[in-house]
C-alpha cells in the first residue's frame, strides 16, 4: 500500500514538473522568435492571437498533422527511437532540479552527477539520429555534435567540480543552501572564471548558436535532423529547448544562489522583499539566462569547426584546471 | 599561528601558479600583446557585440504590417496598365498605334476602324501582361494621355487574365482615375 502511494505521488510530482516545462518550452520558442526579431529591427510573429500569443499552439498543431517520413534506406528502428532517446534524458534530468527548499522530485545525493549523465546521454539521441538517417548531412551533423559534446563536457565538468569543491556536496539543494547570505555570497564571484566557462560550454552542450555546428543551417542544411519531419522533428525541438531551460536553471542554481533572495541580510531591502517566494527568484534568474541564450544567438555568427575545438581544448579546459588549483589554495587558506 | 602559516604558503603557491599560467599563455599565444590578452580574458569583443544587439532590442521596429500598412510610393510608380477617359466619358484613345510601335516587348496589339461619328477608334486593344515590362514608353508616346501606368502594385495575373482587353483596361482606368489624376498633378512640373 505504501509503495503504491509513493508511486502515485511521484508520478503526480513528475507531472507537476513536466507539464509546466512543456508549456515553458512552447512559449520559449515564441520568446526566441520575438527576441531575435526585436534585435533585428523586426517585430516577430504577431498574427496568431494578440501579439502572436497563439503561435506555439499553431506550430504544434502544424507539426502534429504533418506526414511522418521514413527515408527508404534508413535504419527504421533507430530512426524512430532516436528522437525519443533525445527527449527522454532532457526531461528526466529535471528530476533532481529543486525549485525551492524541498521542492524537488528526487532529492538525490549525487544530483550533479546524475544531471551530468543525463545531459551527456542526449548526445546519443543526436548521434543515432544522424547515423540512422543514412544521409551525408545528417551524418556530418551527428559526428560534429558528438565531437563537440565530448570536448565541452570536460570543461563543463571541471567548472562543476569547482562548485562541488566550494559547496562540499553533490546535492543541489545543499549547494544552493551553502550559498546563503546576500548576493556576494553566491558562487559566481569566487568562481567567476568557472561561471563563464560553465556558461560557454553550456551553450555548446545544447548545440545552440554560436556553437550550433551540429545543425549548421547554412553548411549542412539542418544537420542531424535533416531527414525528420512532423513529430520526429518536434521531439528534437522539444529536447533542445528543454535542455536550454535546464542549463539556464542550473546556472541559476549552482552559481546564482537558486531560490535565495539577493538581499538576504541587507538591512531594509530584506524585510521589504521578504514576501517574494523563493521560486520567483529562481525563475527570474533562469529567465535571465534563457534570455541570454537568445541574445547570444541573435548576436554572434557560427564558430568555425576548428576554432570551436581550439576554444574547447586550448582555452576553456586550461582555464578551469588552473582555477581548480587556485580554488584549492583558496579553500586551504580558508578564504571560501 | 597554524592558519596564517598555511595562508602564506597558499599565497606563495597561488602567485607561482599565476606566474606559470601567464608564461603558458604567452607561449600559447605569442602574437598577442598584453592588452589583447586582457581584452580576450574579459570577453571584451563579445560584450561589444552584445551591446549592439542590446541597444537594437529597444529601438523602434521597421516592420511594415503589409495588408494594413503600405510603404510610401512615388507618383511616378509604374504599376498596372490602364486606359483613361475624358471627363465626359469619351475614351481618349484615338488608335494612333504609337504605343504599339514603341513597345519594346511587343505586348500591345491594336485594331481600329472609323466609328459612326467619323472618328477613328480602336476595336481591339489587347495588352499581354506577361510580356509587358512596365517601362512606361507607351505612356510617353501617347499624344492624348490615354494609356497610363497606374501606381497600383498589388494585383495578380494568371493565364486566364493574362491578356488585358480594352474593357478591362478602361475599367481599371475608371477605377483608378482619381489616383491617376492626382499623381499626374503632383508630377506636372517635371513633364
Amino acid at each position: 500500500m505504501g509503495e503504491i502511494y509513493f508511486f502515485i505521488v511521484t508520478v503526480l510530482k513528475s507531472l507537476l514538473v513536466i507539464l509546466p516545462l512543456l508549456g515553458a518550452v512552447a512559449y520559449y520558442t515564441l520568446l526566441e522568435r520575438k527576441v531575435i526579431g526585436y534585435m533585428q529591427a523586426r517585430v516577430g510573429p504577431n498574427r496568431t492571437g494578440a501579439r502572436g500569443i497563439g503561435q506555439p499552439i499553431a506550430d504544434a498543431l502544424k507539426l502534429l498533422f504533418k506526414e511522418l517520413l521514413l527515408p527508404a534506406k534508413s535504419n527504421k528502428f533507430i530512426f524512430v527511437i532516436a528522437p525519443i532517446l533525445s527527449l527522454a534524458p532532457a526531461i528526466s534530468a529535471w528530476a533532481v532540479v529543486p525549485f525551492a527548499d524541498g521542492w524537488v522530485v528526487a532529492d538525490a545525493n549525487a544530483g550533479v552527477l546524475y544531471l551530468f549523465a543525463m545531459t551527456s546521454l542526449g548526445a546519443y539521441g543526436i548521434l543515432m539520429a544522424g547515423w540512422a538517417s543514412n544521409s551525408r548531412y545528417a551524418f556530418l551533423g551527428a559526428m560534429r555534435s558528438a565531437a563537440q559534446v565530448i570536448s565541452y563536457e570536460i570543461a563543463m565538468g571541471f567548472a562543476l567540480v569547482g562548485v562541488l569543491m566550494a559547496a562540499g556536496s553533490m546535492n543541489i539543494s545543499t549547494i544552493v543552501n551553502a550559498q546563503s547570505g546576500n548576493i556576494f555570497h553566491w558562487y559566481f564571484l569566487p568562481l567567476l572564471p568557472m561561471f563563464v566557462v560553465y556558461w560557454i560550454s553550456a551553450v555548446a552542450e545544447t548545440n545552440r548558436a554560436p556553437f550550433d555546428v551540429a545543425e549548421g543551417e547554412s553548411e549542412i542544411v539542418a544537420g542531424f535532423h535533416v531527414e525528420y519531419s512532423g513529430m520526429g522533428f518536434a521531439l528534437f525541438f522539444l529536447a533542445e529547448y528543454a535542455n536550454m531551460i535546464l542549463v539556464s536553471i542550473l546556472a541559476a542554481l549552482l552559481f546564482l544562489g537558486g531560490w535565495l533572495s539577493p538581499f538576504e541580510g541587507v538591512p531594509v531591502l530584506e524585510g521589504l522583499l521578504e514576501f517574494i517566494p523563493g521560486v520567483i527568484w529562481l525563475l527570474l534568474k533562469t529567465g535571465f539566462f534563457s534570455f541570454l541564450l537568445l541574445w547570444l544567438r541573435a548576436t554572434f555568427p557560427r564558430y568555425r569547426y576548428d576554432q570551436l575545438m581550439q576554444l574547447g581544448w586550448k582555452v576553456l579546459i586550461p582555464v578551469t584546471i588552473f582555477w581548480i588549483f587556485v580554488e584549492g589554495v583558496l579553500i586551504l587558506g580558508g578564504v571560501i | 599561528m597554524q592558519l596564517s602559516q598555511d595562508f602564506i604558503i597558499s599565497f606563495v603557491i597561488l602567485s607561482l601558479l599565476f606566474f606559470v599560467a601567464m608564461i603558458l599563455w604567452f607561449l600559447l599565444a605569442p602574437r598577442l600583446g598584453f592588452k589583447d590578452l586582457i581584452k580576450r580574458f574579459v570577453l571584451w569583443d563579445i560584450l561589444c557585440g552584445l551591446k549592439i544587439t542590446g541597444i537594437e532590442f529597444f529601438k523602434r521596429k521597421k516592420t511594415v504590417q503589409f495588408p494594413e500598412e503600405f510603404t510610401p510610393k512615388s507618383a511616378r510608380f509604374r504599376g498596372l496598365l490602364a486606359l483613361r477617359r475624358y471627363p465626359n466619358g469619351e475614351e481618349r484613345c484615338i488608335a494612333c498605334k504609337l504605343c504599339e510601335a514603341v513597345c519594346p516587348a511587343l505586348a500591345i496589339k491594336i485594331e481600329s476602324e472609323v466609328r459612326s461619328d467619323e472618328t477613328r477608334r480602336t476595336t481591339r486593344f489587347d495588352i499581354d501582361a506577361f510580356k509587358c515590362i512596365h517601362c512606361g514608353l507607351c505612356e510617353q508616346a501617347c499624344p492624348v494621355d490615354s494609356i497610363v501606368l497606374t501606381d497600383e502594385s498589388n494585383y495578380t495575373l494568371d493565364r486566364k487574365t493574362q491578356i488585358m482587353d480594352k474593357e478591362t483596361l478602361l475599367a481599371i482606368g475608371d477605377y483608378c482615375e482619381d489616383k491617376i489624376a492626382s499623381n499626374r498633378a503632383e508630377d506636372d512640373d517635371y513633364r
